[in-house]
Formats: C-alpha cells, sequence, structure tokens
C-alpha cells in the first residue's frame, strides 16, 4: 500500500488550485469499481474532494499529457509525478515537448502499482471492492468471500523490478525521497539471450502473435511523441492498420523499439496497457542493456538535456568494425 | 432438451470436429483465452469471455477482397472469394452472441456483404449460459439474459454435466449428427441453475444500469454537450476498445502493391484513429473529442436509430477491463445520463 495519502495529496492540489498558483490538477478520478481509475484534469476543488483517487491503482504516466495539457490550458498545471514518471518528465523536457514553467510538478513517493490482471487471476471475477492494508490487499469477492494477497504478489512487473524510487525531477517533493534501485530489471532480458535464435524466435513470434495493433503501447508511450507517427499517415508507404502475421510479428514492435532506443526510460507504460499481455517492455530493456555494454551506463531522463548514447559522438564510441568481431555476442 | 456427462466433454468435441472445423476458448498462454482450433491437446478453457470477441469469425480484422494484376496496360480482376469451410465455436457468451444480430443488421441487409454473409452461413454458434459474472458485466442493461443464451444451439454446464438444446434449423441438424452420443434430459438442472445466475446478475454492480436516458431521436440531446470534452480528456486515440469490442464494425479499404498488381484487403478500422474517415478533403473529425463522441453516439444514438431501437452494446465488459485509462461506455452513459 502506498505510504503517501490522498489526504496529503489532496490537500496540495486543493490549496495551490484554490490559491491560483496552478489552473488544473492532474490526478486520477475515481471508477465504478475500486482498480479502474482515469486520469482527469481537474479544475474544481469541490470535485477534487469528491472524486480525486490516490491509491494502488494510479499507476499512468503523466508526463506524455503534460505535452497536451500545457499547450491547451491558460495557467500552470499541477502534476504529481511517481519517482518514475520523472525521468519520464526529463526526457519530454530534453526533447522540448513541453514548457517547463507551465509545469508545477510535484514528486510524491510510490511503493509500487497493483496489477489488477494479476489480482483477477488469483482471485477470479467477481471483485466487489479492494482494499490495501497493512495486511496485504484485501479483496471482497462475489463468489468467494473476503481474501488478502500479498502486495508483493499482485504488483504490476514494472514495480516488481522497479529501477528507481528516486524523483529526478520536481518543484516539490511530498513525503521521503527514495534511492535509485539496483534492480533485478535485466534477468529477463539474459534469459532471452542465454536462447538459441529459434528459441528466441519462436518466444517472441507466441507473444507478437497476439497483437491486435490497437496502438496503445505506441499511443500511452511518453517516448512516441511525433505530430504524425509514420504509421498513422497515409502518404508514408508503411501505413499499416492491418495486424498482417508477418508485419506485426517480426516489425511494427521492433521498429518502435529502435525508435525509442536510448530514449526509453523503461516507464513499463506499453506492457502496462497493452490488451493482451504482450511484454513489450522486454524489448526496450533489450536495448538498454545493450547501449549500457557499448555505450557505458546511461538511464535515459536521468539528467535534464543529457546527450543519449545514440545521438552523441565521443572517441571511445564502439566502431562498427568491433561489433562485427563480437559476431553479436 | 439432451446432456452429455462432463467427463464426455473431449469426445462430443472430437464429434463436432468430424464434420466441421470446431474452435473452442483455450488458454493464450498470457492470462486471457482465445477461441482456438480444437485438436488433440487443446484443453477447453471455462473462461467467462474470450480477450478477442467471437466476431473475428465473420469479420476477421483483416481479409483479401479481390486481386488486379496489371500488365502493360492492361488491368485484369480477379474474384478471390472461395467457399468457407463448414465451422462450429463452442462457448460463446450470450452478449456475444447478442453481437452478432447487431452485426447482421450492418452486413446482411442490402447490399449485403458477401464475404461477412459466406462466412455466417457456414458458422455454427454454440453458445454457454454464465454462471460466474464479473463485476464488469451488464448485459442485463440491454436486455440480454445471460443465463438463456441464443445461438443456433443454446448449451449450459453443471457441475457433472453439459445440456444441449437446439434452437435453429442449423442447431438441429447439428445436434442430429451427435445423437448417439447425447441423452434425452429433463431440464430441472438447467432451470435451477438459471434461476441461480439471475439472481447474482441483480448484485452486479452495475445491474441498474439503464438505457433510459439513450436511443434514436436523441441527437441533439448529447451531441453537443460538453461533457464529451471533459470524458474524452484523457483518452489516448488507441483502438482498444473498438478491437476487443464485439459490436465495433467500422473498416477500411485499402490497396496493397503486389509489385506486378494489386491485393484489395480490408482490415479494422477504429473510430478513434486520427485518420478514420480521411478524405480528401481532410478529416471530419479533427479532435478527440469528436473522435471520442462517435463512437458512444455510435452505439447509443445512431445504431439504435436505424435499428428499432437496438443498442450495439452488449455489455460484455470488455472494454472495462481494457481501456488503459479505464474510460468506458458505462462511466459515459451514467455521466450524460446525469448519475454522476
Amino acid at each position: 500500500m502506498q505510504k503517501i495519502t490522498r489526504d496529503v495529496i489532496l490537500e496540495k492540489a486543493i490549496s495551490m488550485l484554490q490559491s491560483g498558483e496552478v489552473s488544473a490538477v492532474l490526478g486520477h478520478r475515481t471508477g465504478e469499481f475500486s482498480y479502474d481509475v482515469t486520469p482527469s484534469v481537474f479544475t474544481d476543488a469541490q470535485d477534487l474532494k469528491a472524486n480525486f483517487v490516490w491509491n494502488d491503482f494510479c499507476g499512468a504516466n503523466f508526463s506524455k499529457y503534460l505535452i497536451s495539457k500545457t499547450k491547451k490550458l491558460e495557467g500552470k498545471i499541477l502534476v504529481f509525478l511517481k519517482p518514475c514518471d520523472t525521468y519520464s518528465f526529463n526526457q519530454l523536457l530534453t526533447e522540448h515537448r513541453f514548457e517547463r514553467e507551465k509545469v508545477y510538478a510535484v514528486g510524491i513517493p510510490c511503493e509500487g502499482m497493483v496489477d489488477i490482471a494479476k489480482v483477477k487471476a488469483e482471485i477470479g471475477d467477481g471483485i466487489l471492492s479492494i482494499e490495501s492494508t497493512d495486511a496485504g490487499v484485501v479483496v471482497e469477492t462475489l463468489y468467494d468471500g473476503t481474501k488478502t494477497i500479498a502486495f508483493e504478489d499482485v504488483l504490476l512487473e514494472r514495480c516488481a523490478n522497479c529501477k528507481s524510487k528516486k524523483h529526478v525531477a520536481y518543484d516539490e517533493l511530498l513525503g521521503d525521497e527514495g534511492e535509485v534501485i539496483d534492480s533485478n530489471r535485466f534477468d529477463e532480458v539474459e534469459r532471452l539471450e542465454a536462447m538459441t535464435p529459434d528459441e528466441r524466435f519462436a518466444f517472441w513470434q507466441g507473444e507478437l502473435s497476439r497483437c491486435i495493433r490497437c496502438n496503445a503501447c505506441r499511443d500511452v508511450c511518453p517516448a512516441c511523441t511525433c505530430e504524425k507517427c509514420v504509421f498513422d499517415n497515409p502518404n508514408s508507404g508503411v501505413e499499416n492498420k492491418a495486424p498482417t502475421t508477418s508485419f506485426e510479428e517480426k516489425m511494427f514492435h521492433i521498429i518502435r523499439a529502435f525508435h525509442v532506443a536510448g530514449r526509453c526510460t523503461d516507464c513499463g507504460e506499453c506492457s502496462r496497457v497493452c490488451p493482451q499481455n504482450i511484454p513489450l517492455h522486454l524489448l526496450n530493456r533489450k536495448f538498454i542493456k545493450d547501449i549500457n555494454t557499448f555505450y557505458g551506463e546511461y538511464q535515459a531522463g536521468e539528467v535534464e538535456g543529457s546527450r543519449a548514447p545514440l545521438v552523441d559522438y565521443t572517441l571511445e564510441d564502439l566502431e562498427a568494425e568491433d561489433v562485427f568481431k563480437k559476431e553479436g555476442e | 432438451m439432451r446432456k452429455i456427462s462432463l467427463a464426455n466433454l473431449d469426445t462430443l468435441f472430437k464429434k463436432i470436429n468430424e464434420n466441421a472445423a470446431l474452435y473452442i476458448p483455450a488458454t493464450d498462454n498470457a492470462g486471457g483465452a482465445v477461441y482456438t482450433k480444437y485438436a488433440d491437446g487443446v484443453e477447453y478453457l471455462d473462461t467467462l469471455n474470450t480477450v478477442r470477441s467471437p466476431k473475428d469469425f465473420f469479420f476477421p480484422q483483416s481479409e483479401n477482397l479481390m486481386e488486379f494484376k496489371v500488365t502493360g496496360k492492361n488491368i485484369e480482376l480477379f474474384d478471390i472469394r472461395e467457399e468457407s469451410e463448414d465451422f462450429v465455436v463452442f462457448g460463446v457468451r450470450a452478449c456475444d452472441v447478442k453481437s452478432f444480430e447487431v452485426l447482421d443488421r450492418v452486413f446482411l441487409t442490402e447490399p449485403v456483404d458477401s464475404y461477412y454473409a459466406n462466412r455466417r452461413a457456414h458458422g455454427v454458434i454454440i453458445s454457454l449460459a454464465c454462471t460466474r459474472p464479473a463485476e464488469t458485466c451488464f448485459c442485463t442493461t440491454f436486455g440480454i439474459d445471460a443465463s438463456a443464451p441464443a445461438g443456433d444451439v443454446s448449451a449450459w454446464k453443471t457441475a457433472d454435466t453439459l445440456y444441449l438444446e437446439a434452437n435453429t434449423e442449423k442447431g438441429k441438424k447439428l445436434l442430429e449428427t451427435l445423437s448417439d452420443i447425447l441423452e434425452d434430459a429433463d431440464n430441472s438442472e438447467v432451470t435451477a441453475q438459471q434461476e441461480s445466475t439471475r439472481e447474482i446478475m441483480k448484485k452486479l454492480p452495475l445491474a441498474n444500469l439503464t438505457t433510459d436516458a439513450f436511443g434514436g431521436n436523441k441527437t441533439k440531446d448529447y451531441f453537443d454537450s460538453p461533457l464529451w470534452e471533459e470524458l474524452s480528456e484523457t483518452c489516448l486515440g488507441c483502438g482498444t476498445c473498438t478491437f476487443v469490442c464485439p459490436t465495433c464494425q467500422c473498416y477500411d479499404i485499402k490497396d496493397f502493391n503486389t509489385g506486378n498488381g494489386v491485393i484489395r484487403y480490408r482490415c479494422w478500422d477504429s473510430c478513434m484513429y486520427s485518420e478514420f474517415t480521411k478524405m480528401a478533403h481532410g478529416n471530419s473529425r479533427n479532435t478527440q473529442v469528436e473522435r471520442f463522441r462517435q463512437r458512444f453516439m455510435h452505439k447509443l444514438v445512431y445504431y439504435p436509430e436505424n435499428n428499432e431501437g437496438l443498442f450495439s452494446c452488449v455489455g460484455c465488459g470488455r472494454c472495462l477491463s481494457k481501456c488503459p485509462i479505464s474510460m468506458n461506455i458505462v462511466k459515459v452513459m451514467k455521466r450524460l445520463g446525469g448519475e454522476n
């Protein structure tokens, strides 16, 4: 469960809105159930009081919304950022995607967010309510009474492998600051690397064949901010709405991973929103791991304005012939 | 009514599969279910809803329509339509069965869509009654009884028995081919199950959702509502809701250049996409607010206006569980209808 409470965050939001320091607040709005919260722009204190939510299902990364909302809204917008969100925030600033002075960023600590799909896998359908307690996630069900699940067992994958509890950008911090974590996020990549090419191909074919080409991964991705995506442009010659097998399994997701390589902060939104549970973050992590190996440790978004290895040049850079010599190792 | 012991479910599947390709819900190896062609080793997964709806059987995500071959200044046209094979889909829930009626009204009215009609004519639907609906279910809102699904054959699964009842000629024919493995049954166990399910439906969180505020002739009530802006505020513009929806039926027709000719194909399109309805002059819906409004107006107002009040939502709940921002038709209905 979250250490920082709704009340603390709400108080901040209401006071800034009422004082006029900000004209809007990005936050989560209550849903029909305990878990289906919706990112929302609040402009009214009463609305905030009634409908603002902060719980274990507030996983959405708000950074990308700042691009459209800062353009649209008059005055400043208050945004609450979890540690992982701040990396995307910095990366977007590095890419000049929104005006920094139009945002008031408040860092809030995060204990990890719950994956409702994991809860459902554990207890089945028929969830009447979910509450996080010190004992774990308490689920009231329609068919099997009340069940308690360990918080750690139902965390989103990205949270179970959280890379940082430290905020790398904010105007103000609520609650305690955390540390960068030496996570196990590359373990799964290493498992895939250890496979034979045929095994790896079969793995990705199995995963990507489920793709329905809804584009949710791209549309939620804070690194995908092109005004017009090449895949949406009928004039590009590669516009592609139909998930024909050969394209989906071999091209679309790989092209996207290449395009965000060096800019992807590993926020994990792609996998969180995928309706088909495709572990897309593993493609991105492979690139992050390779970039670390070839060019030295680099974390996108850690420092605003940093030059990503793929768009930077140093005399120590690996030469193409060195890569050939390594024969792909 | 006929019945077979669940212990012999595999025998039933094998027997059906002798005469027609059988599809059953099976694991997608990622926590969900997907209709899978039955074969040795494919295990039936007792699931509420598949991630993708069964509309794929009649209206696949992409299909080739015709081919052109270009030689010099000549263009030759090839009709590549083929007769569909006979197939049977087992385990379709009441909501999804209802979605076929919504699709039929689009594709089987003049001019009839021959591609859709071909597959529809060759497909037999064995529905399956629900016993454990999810919190996201709201089929009753649209007058659907989850315990009495339609289809060519209706089925009910109890602790140890599968009950079957034919509703159509196609269904009767199918059950005749299975007559030596089916036994006659009375309907007492089924009736008891139906009563129990109907009681559960009343207890679901969305049990009180109604369509009272919607229907044909409501265009002016909602079209200019300021609430669309608020409801669509954080919509990503992805196509998840439209692609998991059993009733969304919009498509695009496109040409694929093969080098010496063209394959004309169609594929699902989404009203949520920026290039949807794009024409030579540009796009008639320039913002996500308008695209978002289109989707819900279509389901709740335009479609019923053109189809004797039938709504083009069946309350399956897929969009409720799959939307990346948890914005969905229930929230739209409640907000527009003044509930919250």
